[in-house]
């Protein structure tokens, strides 16, 4: 039976990771690829990079970061941050990375999605939804809206129906992460979480709020997410992933356990 | 020499990175007389069944794949290029190469397990149950999981070719051998250490050369 999959994300500006990552006697990474590397070593199932690169001149640097990464571990996996158009997933894609991730781009501009379904395969595209809960309305029927531009633009678009449209669209996979819970550390949305998932058929990895193991086995469970995005639970060392997953395990959760 | 089948589909920078990892000497080309010189072809793809095909049959790739099986050196076909050696895939209404009989199909709308509806495309880690013993699969534990992407799966009619099976909502063949050709549905240059070790396994088989 498939395993579920446990990704910790990266955030990379002009090729150094945003914050240091603390691993074994407190060294601080500040290379994405080492951070890469260790969690490769830890047993990700695959690894997710945002770019948040500010000017696009320095874009470059990230290219030769997915080239290093692609050169190190042997699991699938993603950038997102700055994905204009077919151009560029092309040029992250050549480089190594097996998906790429659109948000603001695609609800800007949804076609960028089929173009890169077309280009590349609908594998290879992810679209990252941004969303954060609102009053239920004729125009947010779901009660959870679709913001953009790093939650500071809302955008009136409701968030169960860009996640369906996106899958017709030719999104392969859906990386849904919550404003709301984002940073709170305190546990993933799982209404939300339920109800995108319950309702395409594709993929959804679910994002914002994990704190400790508890999290992962509710969302991977109670919110029928297929992977659980992590970050600050793993990267100041609260958790390594292999306990997260050997947590899970003994939940029965299946998760891949040798690597 | 090892070659790598370059047919414009999809990943096969990957192939050539985890070739790299493992100390493997390779070439990257759609020349059949480069290709004629190899040791062992890989043939993987990511994409769709319909343009892969169109492609290789311009290359006369479709015809030289046929002959290269004849030769008895080991051939891999990964994921896109395990698929399209059956004789017909559903995607896009394709006839395929032909080197196993059969047919490559669609997971059911309805697949489910345990009352869940089953996401599609497959995406993801899972396991493979071998029928027997294969060089390529060597030292393999039968509780390693390979990483695996696609919506469709290969339905060998003869189910001798069959050398592997994993579970999703149904038993489908993830893994095909015949002769000196092994061909899997899940991706061995993303699958971690077992996945760099069938690589490795299939550099060092012979197939049916003596």
């Amino acid at each position: 039976m498939l395993s579920k999959r446990i990704i910790p994300c990266l955030d990379v500006r002009a090729g150094l990771l945003t914050k240091g990552i603390k691993f074994k006697g407190n060294v601080d990474i500040g290379d994405p690829v080492e951070a890469a590397r260790e969690y490769y070593e830890q047993g990700a199932d695959e690894i997710v990079f945002y770019d948040i690169t500010a000017s696009s001149d320095k874009r470059d640097i990230m290219i030769d970061v997915v080239r290093r990464v692609a050169e190190t571990i042997f699991i699938p996996f993603s950038v997102g941050g700055g994905i204009r158009n077919v151009d560029d997933m092309r040029r992250v894609i050549l480089a190594g990375a097996e998906k790429i991730s659109v948000n603001s781009a695609a609800v800007d501009e949804p076609k960028i999605i089929t173009e890169g379904a077309k280009a590349f395969g609908s594998q290879c595209v992810v679209l990252g939804m941004d969303v954060k809960k609102v009053e239920a309305s004729a125009k947010i029927p779901s009660g959870y809206e679709i913001v953009i531009h790093g939650g500071r633009k809302f955008t009136g678009i409701d968030a169960l129906w860009w996640a369906k449209e996106a899958e017709k669209l030719g999104a392969g996979e859906i990386c849904l992460n919550s404003i709301d819970a984002d940073g709170m550390q305190t546990g993933y949305e799982l209404n939300l979480t339920a109800l995108i998932s319950d309702n395409v058929r594709i993929p959804v990895i679910a994002s914002g709020g994990a704190g400790k193991p508890e999290h992962l086995a509710e969302v991977l469970t109670k919110g029928n997410a297929d992977a659980a995005l992590i970050a600050s639970m793993v990267h100041y060392r609260t958790y390594t992933i292999s306990e997260i997953k050997q947590y899970l395990n003994n939940k029965q959760i299946k998760t891949r356990m040798l690597w | 020499m090892i070659a790598i089948i370059n047919y414009n589909a999809g990943n096969i920078t990957s192939v050539a990175r985890a070739l790299q990892n493992i100390g493997q000497d390779f070439v990257i080309t759609d020349d059949t007389k480069k290709l004629d010189a190899a040791s062992h072809v890989i043939f993987p793809g990511v994409g769709a069944a319909g343009e892969a095909m169109a492609y290789l049959s311009e290359k006369k790739l479709d015809v030289w794949l046929k002959k290269f099986m004849k030769t008895g050196k080991p051939l891999l076909g990964i994921c896109l290029g395990t698929q399209i050696i059956l004789d017909y895939s559903e995607e896009n209404d394709t006839a395929c190469i032909g080197l196993v009989p059969g047919s490559t199909k669609r997971f059911p709308e309805q697949l489910s397990s345990e009352g869940q509806t089953l996401k599609i495309p497959h995406m993801g880690w899972n396991g493979v149950t071998l029928r027997r013993s294969h060089p390529v699969f060597a030292d393999i534990s039968p509780e390693a999981e390979f990483y695996f992407v696609h919506s469709y799966y290969p339905a060998p009619s003869d189910e001798t070719a069959v050398l592997g099976t994993t579970e999703y909502g149904m038993t489908f063949c993830s893994v095909l051998a015949k002769e000196n050709l092994v061909a899997t549905q899940f991706h061995p240059e993303k699958s971690g250490r077992p996945g760099l070790q069938i690589l490795r396994n299939f550099c060092a088989w012979r197939g049916n050369v003596k």
